[in-house]
């Protein structure tokens, strides 16, 4: 699904020929400046994911990475927490010889972000770097740090020429969600950004867009015949999109409180996940393309008219989860007893189109759930006459396609098959198609496929600034209805959620799927 | 599991095959591609080794093909084993007798339904793999000149031989160094107008990388032949400079180009079943390589 190219119109690389499909699209002559690069993001993804492109060979031989930070480590320190990062994080075995590669790229340049003379000493850093390692101008910033310090990091980049490239190369900047947590917010975090930056040099991550089985939606989706004619509502009834976790908020309850699930994982996921289900065909897989088709089925998100029927919302409470006894959410460290944050979302929307009306799309998310699991159950209408006794297919639930997102990724497709035996008895079973053994685990994660995207300058798996607002008109409503509510709903950790979602889909005459 | 079966037929295995994976529990199938690899008792145990590790990355049902004396009544003996710590499963078949002359007639009853078939040959290949009775059950077949007693006649040999779907993993283990060469040209992005390869003077790899810059550039190459068999520098004039990548120690090169300092940059030495993941990526006919061998037998 790419169309990107790292080479322009006046040369043409005659050793790269598109049949020639050995050979690795690697990354042109550049590099990458990270901001924040003692956070939990950077040590545990990024790096080991530098160090995973690296080790495979894409990453352009002089590629050079920059750490900016207030420490004051120096190159060496910086080298150090690299080095440390990738051994722990990174999923190819550690080679010296790569490790030699990138440590020759590595600078580190000490400074607060308001600090003018830091912020030089970047701009002759980039420029020496141009100089010595070949990246010949092209410089990605990720900004993997609280959205509340761009403006101040966008802006010093504009004032200090940092975000002008020379002649024809590029500079980028790479940003981490949350993108805002409101429509309006989101539309400041915007302008801010695209003040500095054009849009296509922003690349927003949504890391979900970035796994394997994601992607596989769209081949499972377009590459066959069998599937599309039933994609719809003739024969589908509705769709789940489940995202559970089994864990609490962790140590994480400083960025948690206040935002809560809805805004953590359903602004950007879990409604990508809806619009990749949902979305026409798009006319190619570039990135103009997926994006209008995305775009479409968003815009058509309709929020039920009754929030107080149609969505649910609780916290957990202490409780045994996995064979362990965990605290609440009000016992966790660093949440104020009143809090009223959300760790359990459910909502039922509905797609105005003509392929999609009638069929209601649920989704849910939450903490300290019954096990961690991410996936898309498309469950479809019951045949309309059964030639058989109603004893014969009481065990005959609805036909359900069920693309499993993480862990055990996969696709199971669920169908009734007689028991054998002499009576005819029809029972539910499932047919499972797997990501063989350890498959997946060779396979790229999600955020080397993205940094390497981010590189090569392949947009199509980043969402732009307007899905993101689409999705903050999708939510506001709900989010605004639940935080005008005096109390919240709870669940006791380990279960599959509080009885207010139970009692949401029964409304409708459905059930949750048990994950 | 384990199962071992003497005396046997191609419908006891398969039989044996299904009892082996009920018994462990998975009885669905989730693998990509039958894997056949023609051997002999000298490479067998490395063969089925890298094969075994490969299928993690493509699960795959590996059937290993011992050939023994030709004369004499037909016989099979057969070891099959599933599951246990691998995905995909693997069948060792041990033929001996008449059967030798046709065994293609019992693996072709092991192959999984519809998906791609791929033959290796670790050791000596026939000299046309396409026309061979096993080789033409494959869509894809795979010889190693550098396993052979005559690497670069073996090469020419399966060259001329060449049919849609071959390769030689001689043409796999250059892969790195042509990935190296395109990105520096992605670098210096101008015309080249010489070249010059340093290796030793059998190597299938070297000739290999020799032919597909001639095609491709339509320069001529230079050859300076070196005492260690690998290749160890390539050089590309460009109008901008010299471009040159030579081989540091086992894993890694210096990567020069004009306008940038000399770096490190790994090339490491891949072990067999690396190479052979890398050929299974993509099952479709590798075109370049038909180029390549096509050059190699016009030069």
């Amino acid at each position: 699904m790419s169309d990107g190219s790292t080479t322009t119109a006046e040369f043409v690389n005659p050793l790269r020929d598109p049949q020639d499909r050995r050979l690795p699209q690697i990354a042109g002559p550049c590099g990458i400046v990270l901001f924040g690069v003692t956070g939990d993001l950077a040590r545990k993804k990024l790096i080991p994911a530098i160090y995973d492109l690296a080790n495979r060979g894409l990453l352009p031989p002089g590629f050079a990475l920059v750490g900016f930070a207030r420490h004051d480590f120096g190159r060496q320190g910086f080298a150090r927490l690299v080095k440390d990062a990738a051994k722990a994080g990174a999923r190819t075995a550690w080679n010296e010889s790569t490790w030699k590669q990138l440590y020759s790229g590595f600078r580190f340049v000490e400074g607060s972000f308001d600090d003018d003379q830091a912020w030089e000493t970047l701009r002759t850093t980039l420029d020496d770097l141009d100089a010595k390692q070949g990246t010949q101008g092209n410089h990605a910033f990720y900004l993997s740090i609280p959205p509340g310090l761009f403006p101040v990091v966008v802006s010093k980049l504009k004032e200090h020429k940092l975000a002008e490239a020379p002649g024809n190369a590029w500079r980028r900047v790479v940003i981490e969600k949350p993108f805002g947590h409101d429509l309006e917010s989101a539309r400041e975090l915007n302008a801010i950004v695209g003040e500095v930056f054009a849009p296509e040099d922003v690349f927003r991550i949504d890391h979900y867009l970035g796994k394997e089985t994601v992607q596989n939606i769209l081949a499972f989706r377009f590459a066959n015949e069998m599937f599309e004619p039933i994609w719809n509502s003739n024969y589908v009834d509705h769709v789940q999109i489940t995202m559970a976790e089994d864990i609490g908020i962790g140590t994480r309850a400083g960025y948690y409180d206040g935002i809560g699930a809805a805004r953590d994982v359903i602004q950007n996921h879990l409604l990508q996940l809806l619009a990749l289900v949902a979305m026409e065909e798009p006319i190619s897989f570039n990135a103009a393309s997926l994006r209008i088709e995305k775009q479409k089925i968003l815009a058509n998100v309709r929020a039920p008219e009754r929030l107080d029927l149609h969505t649910a919302f609780a916290q957990y409470t202490a409780g045994w989860a996995g064979g362990q006894e965990v605290i609440g959410y009000h016992d966790e460290e660093g949440i104020p007893a009143d809090s009223t944050t959300e760790t359990y979302a459910a909502m039922r929307l509905d797609i105005g189109t003509r392929r999609w009306a009638g069929v209601p799309f649920y989704l849910r998310v939450g903490k300290r759930l019954g096990r961690r699991v991410t996936e898309v159950a498309v469950v479809f209408k019951r045949a309309p006459h059964l030639p058989f006794s109603s004893d014969d297919v009481e065990e005959l639930g609805q036909n359900a396609l069920v693309m499993r997102i993480q862990p055990d990724e996969g696709v199971t497709l669920r169908f009734g098959a007689k028991v054998p035996g002499t009576v005819m008895e029809i029972r539910d079973v499932n047919m499972d198609f797997a990501y063989g053994g350890t498959f997946v685990e060779d396979s790229p994660e999600a955020y080397e496929r993205l940094i390497l995207d981010v590189l090569l300058g392949d947009p199509p798996l980043f969402p732009q600034h307007q899905e993101v607002e689409l999705s903050w008109q999708i939510l506001d409503p709900i989010i605004q209805h639940w935080s005008r509510k005096k109390s919240i709903d709870s669940y006791e950790a380990g279960t599959w959620g509080p009885a207010s979602a139970d009692k949401m889909i029964a409304r409708d005459g459905r059930r949750w799927r048990r994950p | 599991m384990q199962v071992t079966l003497e005396h046997t037929s191609s419908s006891q295995v398969a039989t044996a095959l299904v009892k082996a994976r009920h018994a462990s529990g998975s009885p669905a199938m989730d693998m990509v591609l039958t894997l056949i690899v023609v051997c002999d008792d000298e490479t067998v145990a490395d063969a089925l080794k890298a094969a075994t590790i490969l299928s993690t990355e493509h699960p795959a049902r590996v059937i290993g093909v011992i050939l023994g004396k030709g004369t004499g009544s037909p016989d099979m003996h057969a070891k099959i084993r599933v599951g246990s710590e691998t995905s995909g499963e693997s069948i060792l078949l041990r033929m001996s007798g008449r059967l030798v002359k046709h065994a293609e007639s019992a693996v072709m009853p092991l192959l999984l339904p519809d998906s791609p078939v791929v033959v290796w040959w670790p050791g000596q290949a026939p000299a046309r793999p396409a026309e061979d009775a096993i080789g033409a059950l494959g869509t894809r077949r795979l010889t190693d000149a550098e396993a052979a007693s005559q690497p670069l006649r073996s090469l020419r040999s399966s060259a001329r031989a060449y049919a849609p779907g071959d390769t030689d993993l001689s043409w796999t283990r250059l892969t790195p160094w042509r990935a190296l060469l395109a990105a520096a040209l992605d670098q210096v992005r101008s015309p080249v107008t010489g070249a010059l390869i340093e290796a030793g003077p059998g190597n299938p790899v070297g000739v290999l990388l020799e032919s597909w810059l001639e095609d491709r550039l339509g320069v001529d190459v230079r050859w300076t032949r070196t005492e260690t068999d690998r290749i160890h520098r390539v050089l590309l004039e460009t109008d901008a400079g010299e471009v040159c990548i030579e081989r540091g120690d086992d894993d890694s090169a210096t990567f020069s180009v004009p306008g940038a300092t000399a770096r490190t940059v790994p090339l490491p030495t891949r072990s067999l079943a690396e190479l052979l993941a890398e050929d299974l990526r993509r099952l479709d006919p590798d075109e370049i390589y038909g180029a390549t061998v096509a050059h190699l037998l016009e030069a």
